[in-house]
């Protein structure tokens, strides 16, 4: 009995070929889709640039009534908040990601605690919103009538405390990945050499998954410029340039979301998906940054 | 200095349930070169990660009796002082990716934090390398990534790393069997030019540098040390029908 007939051939030849079409097909209408996307944006920005121009940038000014359109305000919140997010953040994560990649490994502990991280990233953002406004603005409002600051309990310092909450699983889970990558001969090397944990992990874990743990931050920093909801609900919507941690403040997401159901002239609507194109721009940028970084610090 | 440096009694190892090594009793002398043979999964290993207690860093290792460098319990020894006075070269060659060559070889005093005058550093390094044969190779390229070197430098580079500390004892795993046979005889000659500084131990698969390199020779066969003798004695005379059978190539 032959085992193939030409007409199962045939056949087979047919749905390899029809195979790698529609893995290609998939895969190029990310690139349209994203292509589209920014196209999209441009275009509904078109308005709004032209009207405004640079000042878009720079202006301090945001106030519909009078059609001044100064994106500044939102630029400097959503970097301030992100930026403080960080800064509490990445300790936090590093320890953590130490504990579960290098500490406790495996073993049922180390399950538990892995999974509770990640559990933290599946938390819908409205949930951290409702937390903040109902545990952390309360708790901020009497640290700042203590210090003697106006006490608005929603500000810059609130909406960075729940972000640096929300990043916290996407730096640890990728910190955690590569400290577990480090190979047992060095460490051993180390150890054999008289060298502490602490001190192994200081100068040849660290060392060795700097790139990595960079680019974990990197991904908690996309993060936390794009997060809206939990923002919006804690950072107190002012259209001002935040001079202090305490201060209320907007961020670029913040302002399209609370916003846009009420834009009525052209150029407003138009003035809200310039700040979309915005962000989009600057998350990419930062992202460029990032990846540029990564591949100089990485090891070859 | 002759005498005794190294001595275990009753020694046994575990993995959790299984036993790798029983009751293993055995004296090695100061400056002399030990060859540990036997079949994979004897325990030799096990044996040379034991003396510097790095057997214990596997999660579920246990071990029973006593281990006593220049008459010392190795349990009572502060752990930092045992490792300084035990240097180890591994099987696959380990330099630190993200230090120098410079760095790899003063790697021991940085892990450390033993601040060191850049003089004294530079007198380690050199003098390091010199030992290992590798100066004139790497003095050019001090300040490159040690894991730019070919394999048989990157393995002389770890032993250096490990003299520098100023063990007293070297204990080697396998450290040829990475390497090409080029590599292997320069890590050979090295090996006995060390051996007037230091006392070795060295796990090896290969019979023949066991012959030419080592004084006397442990044979361990699952877990056990069957037969310790002087090496070519070992190998003319083996007292021990699976000492024999090995080195005929019976089994292996």
């Amino acid at each position: 009995m032959p085992i193939t007939t030409d007409q199962q051939i045939k056949g087979i030849n047919f749905s390899e070929f029809a195979f790698r079409k529609i893995l290609f097909i998939s895969a190029i209408s990310i690139v349209i889709l994203l292509f589209c996307f920014f196209l999209t944006l441009v275009a509904s920005s078109l308005p709004s640039i032209n009207t405004i121009g640079i000042k878009f940038i720079y202006g301090v000014t945001w106030d519909p009534v009078s059609d001044k359109f100064g994106g500044f305000p939102f630029l400097a919140g959503t970097l301030f908040t992100s930026l403080l997010a960080l800064i509490i953040a990445i300790p936090f994560s590093l320890s953590v990601a130490l504990f579960l990649g290098e500490y406790f490994r495996t073993g049922l502990i180390s399950a538990i605690f892995k999974n509770i991280v990640e559990l933290l990233a599946a938390i819908p953002s409205v949930i951290y919103g409702f937390w903040g406004l109902f545990v952390l603005v309360p708790l901020i409002r009497s640290l700042e009538t203590k210090i003697g600051v106006a006490p608005y309990g929603v500000g810059i310092l609130t909406s960075s405390i729940i972000l640096s909450i929300m990043i916290v699983p996407y730096a640890v889970s990728l910190t955690v990945q590569v400290i577990t990558l480090v190979p047992a001969d060095l460490k051993e090397a180390a150890y054999s050499l008289g060298a502490t944990r602490l001190e192994v992990i200081r100068n040849i874990i660290l060392p060795y998954t700097r790139s990595g743990i960079f680019a974990g931050i990197l991904l908690a920093l996309g993060r936390a410029l794009g997060e809206t909801m939990a923002v919006t609900m804690l950072i107190g919507n002012s259209h001002i340039v935040p001079v202090s941690i305490f201060s209320p403040g907007n961020t670029m997401a913040s302002v399209i979301a609370n916003e846009f159901t009420e834009a009525t002239g052209k150029i407003y609507l138009s003035a809200l998906i310039e700040m979309g194109l915005f962000l989009f721009l600057v998350t990419t940028i930062i992202n460029i940054i990032g990846r540029s970084v990564i591949k100089r610090f990485s090891i070859s | 200095m002759e005498g005794t440096i190294l001595k275990t009694f009753n020694f046994s190892a575990n993995f959790g349930e299984s036993q790798v090594l029983k009751n293993i009793s055995i004296e090695i002398n100061r400056n002399e070169v030990v060859a540990v043979m036997g079949p994979s999964g004897c325990g030799k290993t096990t044996f040379i990660r034991c003396i510097n207690r790095m057997h214990e860093l596997t999660q579920g290792a246990t071990v029973n009796g006593d281990i006593r460098v220049d008459d010392n319990s190795i349990y009572t020894m502060n752990l930092i002082v045992l490792r300084r006075k035990i240097g180890m070269v591994f099987q696959h060659p380990n330099p630190f990716p993200t230090m120098s060559i410079y760095q790899n070889v003063v790697a021991g005093y940085l892990l450390n934090g033993i601040k060191l005058k850049k003089t004294e550093r530079d007198e380690v390094v050199e003098r390091s390398l010199k030992r290992v044969a590798l100066w004139d190779e790497v003095k050019d390229d001090l300040h490159k990534k040690g894991t730019f070197l070919s394999g048989g430098q990157q393995q002389r580079l770890c032993i250096a790393r490990s003299i520098s500390m100023n063990p007293e004892i070297l204990l080697l795993d396998e450290p040829t069997s990475a390497l090409d046979p080029i590599s292997t005889a320069k890590i050979e000659e090295l090996i006995f030019e060390l051996k007037k500084n230091y006392t070795i131990i060295i796990v090896t698969h290969n019979m023949q540098q066991a012959g030419r390199i080592s004084d006397r020779t442990a044979f361990f066969y699952l877990g056990e040390l069957l037969e310790f003798n002087d090496t070519t004695e070992l190998f003319i005379n083996p007292k021990h029908e699976k000492t024999q059978n090995y080195i005929t190539g019976r089994f292996g």
